[in-house]
């Protein structure tokens, strides 16, 4: 067997890699090493967490299609569930330290600043996705039904990266740099999509 | 299994020596990755180490407004002050700050007061420091929504702009800060136009809670914290509070200030803190006390409405939030 045919070996990698920041912050969070504002801290970080392993799940497709790495495909479900792992840590954030577990006050903070809004509308459509992750559901649904469900990723790419870029004060460096990734990302399906089209 | 003919015997590498080769591989990859994705969490993990490497300045403690503090509020511990700082022109990264303005030359130094004042005059750091300075307690409210509390050490600004003597035409007060590339290289990434400028009304700038502070915790302050003399006006938001003065200049206009500049919906001139203006993308009725784990009332004026409330008599402070 060879390194690119271990799936079993990719999968672990990427579990421990996946979670070690997970790990990281709960571990710095215990030795009160997160800063003079862990909330924001922890807020912040587990929303660019997010935001990255939504941006390595839209990166399989082009990869396959470039280089032919189709053993990337097998772990592109790990890395979903990661980016949704990300956005429940981030809610929980949110819920915990913005609000202070005050749930009855979420929607009116909802309707009240549209970043929280942008962000909110971009996980729940994570929801249905993480709910259909399984070999199970794929089965179920059929693959293009499946397919054309989990197409919502493109969306919720833009929402998040959306959502970041209105809560930055001034300095758009971050914000910006997702937007190209995304952008760059859903661009090169278009083009796919144009020439097939041709 | 098929038969391959064309690998002699001798060139198939035995068991052992594969399994072998395949486990220092497997390891070396576990190591690679590993350490890659903990560097890549490090490099944008809060870092705390600040030390308090200051000179210590002569004040007077001043008991009539040290002894405001709610009885539940406690002083921030100093690496809380000097480790958490928005000072856009080092980082707009709060926890960096202190990193990247480690090196930034504060002596010599001087500040101009000009504008229309009888007596322009340029102070230098030493007469800076000549001010007998006090022990000022404030709160310190973050327009973000976090707050702390600081023992500032400095003078009332209106002692220095007495020196001057404004002229009966003036109503206001312009501050400009420190800027230069060389010292400052990411503030290319600010976002906002550079340098920092803010203002006062005249009436507001004589106050005698408005503060030159030159230090904190009995010490001269951390380059982070705007060294090496900074405003603080502890009834606005805190971007009120200039950094690292350069110029101080009377003039007869409301002069610009840069967050006004950088976004008039969301800044105004006036930014006193106020729980009832909510900024336009978040409420500023709360605010989270660093080191605390919940949030608190954030108080009209920041708590100071008792002896600053009649200078807005009859505004609404609703239109100059």
């Amino acid at each position: 067997m060879t390194f690119i045919s271990d799936s079993r070996f990719h999968r672990q990698l990427l579990l421990v890699n996946g979670l070690l920041p997970a790990v990281f912050i709960v571990f710095d969070h215990w030795r009160g090493e997160l800063g003079a504002n862990p909330v924001e801290f922890v807020t912040r970080a587990t929303g660019v967490l997010a935001l990255i392993f939504m941006v390595l799940t839209l990166l399989v497709t082009p990869l396959r299609k470039l280089f032919g790495w189709n053993w990337l495909l097998k772990q592109r479900r790990l890395i979903g569930l990661y980016a949704f792992f990300y956005g429940v840590a981030h809610l929980l954030t949110y819920i915990a330290g913005d609000r202070d577990w005050q749930l009855l006050s979420v929607p009116d903070d909802v309707l009240k600043r549209p970043f929280i809004a942008v962000g909110m509308i971009s996980f729940l459509l994570m929801v249905p996705l993480a709910a259909t992750s399984t070999n199970a559901m794929i089965k179920k649904m059929g693959g293009k039904r499946w397919n054309q469900l989990h197409r919502l990723t493109y969306l919720i790419a833009i929402g998040g990266v959306v959502h970041y870029y209105m809560i930055v004060k001034s300095d758009i460096t971050y914000p910006l740099a997702f937007a190209i990734a995304v952008g760059l990302l859903l661009a090169y399906r278009l083009a796919v999509q144009i020439r097939k089209v041709a | 299994m098929s038969k391959s003919p064309e690998i002699p015997p001798s060139e198939i590498t035995p068991e052992e020596t594969f399994l072998n080769r395949r486990f220092f591989m497997k390891s070396a990859i576990w190591a690679g990755t590993t350490v890659a994705t903990t560097g890549l969490y490090r490099t944008f993990s809060p870092r705390a180490d600040v030390e308090n490497t200051g000179t210590a300045i002569a004040s007077t403690a001043d008991p009539s407004v040290t002894s405001h503090l709610l009885p539940d509020e406690k002083l921030n511990t100093f690496e809380e002050i000097a480790g958490y700082n928005n000072f856009y022109e080092f980082s707009t990264d709060k926890s960096e700050v202190a990193a990247k303005a480690k090196n930034f030359v504060t002596n010599p130094w001087s500040v101009e007061v000009t504008g229309l004042v009888q007596k322009p005059r340029t102070f230098n750091l030493e007469e800076i420091l000549k001010f007998e300075s006090e022990e000022r307690t404030y709160r310190f409210r973050c327009v973000e929504g976090w707050s702390m509390v600081i023992p500032w050490v400095g003078f009332p600004l209106a002692k220095l702009l007495s020196l001057v003597e404004p002229m009966s035409g003036a109503t206001h007060v312009a501050f400009t800060s420190y800027h230069d590339l060389k010292q400052m290289p990411d503030s290319v990434f600010a976002g906002i136009d550079l340098p920092y400028v803010e203002g006062l009304r005249l009436d507001e700038a004589m106050h005698p809670l408005t503060l030159l502070a030159t230090g904190l915790y009995g010490k001269t302050l951390p380059n982070q914290n705007g060294a090496p003399v900074r405003l603080v006006v502890p009834w606005k938001y805190g971007f009120k509070s200039i950094k690292s003065v350069v110029k101080i200049e009377l003039t007869d206009k409301e002069p610009p200030t840069t967050w006004n500049l950088a976004n008039a919906r969301e800044y105004g001139f006036y930014s006193n803190v106020n729980p009832t203006v909510d900024h336009p993308r978040w409420s500023q009725a709360r605010e989270r006390r660093i080191g605390e784990g919940g949030t608190r009332e954030t108080l009209m004026f920041n708590g100071y409405a008792d002896q600053v409330a009649s200078l807005y008599a009859g505004m609404d402070l609703r239109k100059n939030f």
